[in-house]
């Protein structure tokens, strides 16, 4: 073996805590980084990559199986223009115990040339009795069994898996020899016919192709098409939600890693000037120096980014998992090119820093770099020590104050870890905020008991089952068993402990400029206290006016202070808007007004919900069973208030355990770099804490000393970095709320009080101080002969 | 008799599987002696002064000081020991290059937790009595070695030990200084300090310490009184015992 590889070996085999910090630091940094850059992969487009791996649909259609041949649909696959067909598959609408019907396809394998069906868990149906649901639709789990009561023999299938198709072609998926045993009798179902086409980029081009696939089948045969343009659209209005956050915490966890890597590099190359000198001293050339600095950081860096991608693929599982879901997207993977780029570039920050570290060594008189590793300090922090020494602190605690000083170089690298660590955490709290202030401001459940109509079938039998999904009032089709409300006003305000109440009545209605439906919900009552978060404006105060969502202002290209006229059922209805309010239901599609505004467009319309605030001190419990006393005969029955079941959608507990992860990676980066700075500057105290234990200093003291000397450190970058985590955060959500088309109301933004952005600086010190414990307890263990002979 | 200040008994240590780098070592040391621990490189004297002060444990055997056992004592209990029985006296002085000399002597009485200005009343007799208070404010840089180790001294005397334990404290000097630090280490012995001198030379053996141990391949070889003529060989017999002291004593 050569010298220089000698050096090589000997110094990643003797500097073990050397070598081990660099090994973990670059398989942090790896794994942050893989973790990041995927989060980025994902981020740029994660609908066009679903559609083209899965080979997603251009256009679905449907066929009433009465009306055309499955050979005439064969035929059409090769319609001029069409690229790719699957189908025809045989479909059938299907209503489960759910009730919502289900749009089922049967399919003997997920695979086709078009729309690949990715199996999210489980396994594909391939006989009768089986079903795969839609990961989307998230009914049962795999396992369970899903009845069709409605049906012949009220046929139960058994979920042996959850899939998800692109372009949504199917609610579930049985085979094809399963299908008639789910059609009704007298109907004949359906088929589905998928298609790619060779040219599909826009809608003129999708309509152009169905044009063509349909022209051969009779009229009236075709029931329903789907563009993926459509599909597209919806996915992208719920993913953009997350791109601005994924791509913040992307770039952090890739910032972060550059820092930390280089930091632990060149600080521990600096750490080893001396041997640089002695090197020189024995004949090594300058670039020979270099060179084998260089090779001793990249040996343990190789290793570690080794490590690195395994733990960063490991992490990405459920990583990803969380994102498809937040995406409705499948089969995302850590990119090969991800992992390619992060070693290199982490690889290549190492040699870098390894290079620029060892060059300014390499460059130093041999007689200097001797000296480097015997003489003290510089003389920096000599007044930070004098002034420390006058607090009354004890002694230990003193002189870890003062030590930032002596290295500011280095507290500067510990800092920064810090600023970031604590940016990370201010930043992801903020957002788990912000997401709770959403998903209350979208549910309005401020109210102590809420009282709903029941159906008659159900009240007899009890209270009505929670709906399987939806909001909690749908837009009412004229039933007329809801009950006059001036009764129930009669009601609520009899029963004892009532405090306040409102009945809230959706319908549908026209609004000039708009096309299609809108939906108007109706207030009769004081609704003040239904935490409807205004943007802008005020809340309705009577009627005439009219509160609406961001979409429905962008829509109709009217603003605060506009009117719009209402057209229901008996005619129209002049609004003022007098408010912005936020809202997500109906994609923002709606207006909030007065019920006394609908009395002419809509004399019939009565509330089939009603939210009821207590007087303090009230038992919710009691009060529920007595009102349901009451309103039995109304055909009402009342329930606890609060968030609905599932108010927090999966996207919402997907962001936040999104969040949470990557949060813990960047708190663990952070830790590391602060370990590292601590570690090198332990090692070149050693000496001198040596002479602090032999002069009677305690394990414990040392502890104290080594653990004080992040402590300021720690505060600055807990007073730096959460400001910058607030900004960030500033900056992120409002940025997510318009890419998804709203302006966030202040609630949303403004989630920090001062005592938590207080808490939150002191978890600087909280990041600081554990990164330091490490390197404390290792200096309170260090022998202290040991560490008087060490030079 | 008085409590010995030191006082070892059979100790061996022995490091991984080489030979032991001291073995079956006894020796006592009484209150106001001075005593040099003389051997060459490699014979075991650094083990034997870290083995009194704490710094190390014996294998076997049992190590006292002041009548306390420190061999078998934990690591902040040995500390403790340290700040208030032993001052340390170094080579290469090991001074705390950002501390003034001032905060270098406070330094022991600070971790004792000494009330500030007991502290600073000794600390600038110290300095005063040792030659060096107009250095009190000096950063131990700008200090020659002789001055160093003055100051080392003077961090060392701190909290009034009955015990100095110094480690070729002159090993780094000029000829000059060392003779200087020699002198005050005897002015020191001579006030009743007990000394113990961990040296190869000969010559500071002789010029402040009143007996030499002498230390040959981790066995005490020899347990001389330099200033008379009692002096006893005892490699035959491989330790010193008290009954020598005593004799040494008379």
């Amino acid at each position: 073996m050569s010298a220089l590889g000698r050096v090589v070996r000997s110094g990643v085999g003797r500097r073990r805590v050397s070598t081990l910090v660099i090994l973990l630091a670059t398989m942090m940094a790896v794994a942050a980084s893989v973790l990041g850059g995927s989060l980025l992969v994902a981020s740029s487009a994660p609908f066009d990559d679903a559609f083209a791996d899965q080979h997603g649909a251009h256009l679905s259609v449907e066929f009433d199986a009465d009306r055309t041949t499955a050979a005439r649909l064969e035929a059409s696959a090769d319609t001029a223009g069409v690229a790719a067909a699957s189908g025809p598959f045989r479909t059938v609408s299907a209503a489960s115990e759910f009730g919502p019907l289900l749009a089922v396809v049967g399919r003997a394998e997920p695979e086709g040339a078009v729309d690949d069906v990715t199996l999210t868990s489980g396994r594909w149906a391939t006989g009768p009795g089986e079903i795969v649901m839609s990961a989307d639709l998230g009914m049962r789990p795999v396992g369970e069994q899903l009845e069709f009561p409605d049906l012949p023999g009220a046929p139960a299938l058994t979920i042996v898996g959850t899939a998800r198709s692109v372009t949504g072609t199917a609610d579930a998926w049985v085979a094809p020899s399963q299908v008639a045993a789910l059609t009704p009798p007298g109907t004949a179902g359906g088929y589905q016919m998928l298609y790619r086409f060779t040219e599909a980029d826009t809608a003129a081009q999708i309509t152009e192709g169905r044009a063509a696939v349909t022209a051969g089948v009779p009229e009236g045969a075709v029931t329903g098409a789907r563009s993926w343009l459509t599909a597209k659209k919806e996915a992208e209005r719920d993913t953009a939600l997350y791109v601005p956050f994924l791509v913040a915490f992307g770039l952090l966890g890739l910032a972060m890693s550059a820092l930390i890597v280089g930091n632990v590099v060149s600080g521990t190359v600096s750490s080893g000037l001396r041997r640089i000198g002695v090197l020189k001293a024995v004949g090594f050339t300058p670039a020979q120096v270099v060179r084998a600095h260089v090779a001793q950081a990249l040996v343990p860096s190789a290793v570690g980014a080794a490590f690195g991608l395994v733990v960063g693929h490991l992490l990405a599982v459920p990583l990803l998992s969380d994102t498809e879901t937040a995406y409705r997207t499948s089969a995302l993977a850590v990119e090969p090119w991800v992992d390619v780029a992060v070693v290199a570039g982490v690889l290549g920050v190492v040699a870098a820093t390894a290079w620029a570290s060892a060059w300014r060594g390499g460059r130093l008189r041999t007689v200097d770099a001797i000296a480097v590793g015997r003489t003290g300090p510089t003389g920096r922090g000599r007044r930070a020590v004098r002034l420390a020494g006058r607090l009354p602190l004890p002694r230990p605690v003193a002189l870890g104050l003062a030590r930032p000083f002596a290295r500011p170089a280095r507290t500067l690298g510990v800092g920064a870890a810090v600023v970031f660590g604590a940016a990370a955490v201010t930043f992801t709290l903020g957002l788990g905020s912000s997401v709770d202030e959403v998903i209350a401001a979208k549910e309005h459940s401020t109210a102590d008991v809420v009282v709903e109509f029941t159906p008659p079938e159900h009240s007899a039998a009890g209270p009505a089952p929670a709906p399987a999904e939806g909001p909690p009032e749908e837009p009412q089709t004229g039933l007329p068993e809801l009950p006059d409300p001036a009764r129930v006003t009669a009601v609520l305000d009899a029963q004892p402990g009532t405090r306040a109440h409102y009945g809230i009545a959706a319908t549908e209605a026209s609004v000039s400029g708009v096309s299609g439906a809108v939906t108007v919900r109706a207030f009769r009552g004081d609704a003040s206290f239904g935490d409807y978060q205004m943007i802008s404006g005020r809340w309705i105060e009577g009627p005439g006016e009219a509160v609406v969502p961001p979409p429905f202002l962008a829509a109709t290209g009217t603003q605060v202070g506009d009117t719009v006229t209402v057209n229901g059922r008996g005619g129209a209805a002049r609004v003022r808007i007098v408010g912005e309010v936020f809202d997500t239901r109906d994609d923002g599609m709606a207006l909030f007004v007065d019920a006394r505004t609908l009395t002419t467009t809509e004399p019939d319309l009565r509330p089939d919900r009603h939210e009821v605030a207590v007087t303090a001190g009230t038992d919710v419990a009691r009060y529920v069973d007595a009102l349901n006393t009451e309103l039995e005969p109304l055909g009402l029955t009342a329930r606890p208030g609060g968030s609905e079941p599932g108010a927090g959608s999966d996207s919402s507990a997907a962001l936040k355990a999104l969040a949470a992860l990557l949060t813990l990676t960047l708190v663990a980066v952070a830790a590391l770099g602060v370990l590292n700075g601590v570690l090198l500057d332990t090692r070149e105290r050693v000496r001198e804490l040596g002479v602090h234990r032999a002069l009677g200093m305690t394990p414990r003291q040392v502890v104290a000393m080594v653990v004080t000397s992040v402590v300021l450190t720690g505060l600055a970058g807990g007073a730096l970095g959460v400001p910058l985590g607030v900004a960030l955060h500033h900056e992120v959500i409002p940025a997510m709320g318009d890419s998804a088309g709203y302006h966030l109301p202040d609630s949303v933004i403004t989630v920090y009080g001062a005592g938590e952005l207080a808490l939150l600086a002191l978890g600087g010190v909280l990041i600081a101080v554990l990164g330091a414990l490490l390197p404390a307890g290792w200096a309170a263990r260090t022998r202290t002969a040991t560490a008087l002979r060490t030079e | 008799m008085p409590t010995p200040v030191i006082e070892l008994q059979q100790v061996t240590r022995r490091y991984d599987d080489g030979p032991p780098a001291l073995r079956d070592a006894s020796l006592t040391v009484l209150p106001g002696e001075a005593v040099a621990i003389l051997g060459p490189s490699g014979s075991g004297k650094s083990t034997l002064l870290n083995l009194v002060a704490g710094l190390d444990r014996p294998d076997t055997g049992t190590v006292t000081v002041d009548g306390v056992r420190v061999d078998d004592m934990g690591e902040a209990a040995s500390a403790r020991l340290r700040r208030a029985k032993i001052g340390m006296v170094f080579q290469f002085f090991n001074l705390l290059d950002d501390l003034t000399v001032t905060d270098n002597v406070l330094l022991p009485a600070q971790l004792a937790g000494t009330p500030r200005a007991e502290a600073h009343r000794h600390a600038a007799e110290l300095l005063q009595a040792l030659g060096i208070d107009r250095h009190a404010h000096t950063y131990p840089g700008r200090l020659s070695g002789g001055e160093r180790q003055r100051v080392a001294i003077a961090r060392a005397l701190m909290n009034r030990p009955p015990l100095l334990l110094a480690d070729e404290p002159t090993g780094a000097l000029d000829t000059a200084s060392g003779q200087d630090v020699s002198r005050l280490l005897a002015d020191l012995n001579a006030d009743g300090q007990t000394l113990v001198v961990v040296t190869h030379d000969v010559g500071l053996a002789e010029s402040c310490t009143h007996r030499t141990v002498r230390l040959t391949d981790g066995r005490i070889t020899a347990d001389t009184a330099s200033r008379d003529t009692a002096s006893r060989d005892i490699a035959s017999h491989g330790t010193a015992s008290a009954d020598i002291v005593s004799e040494q004593a008379r």
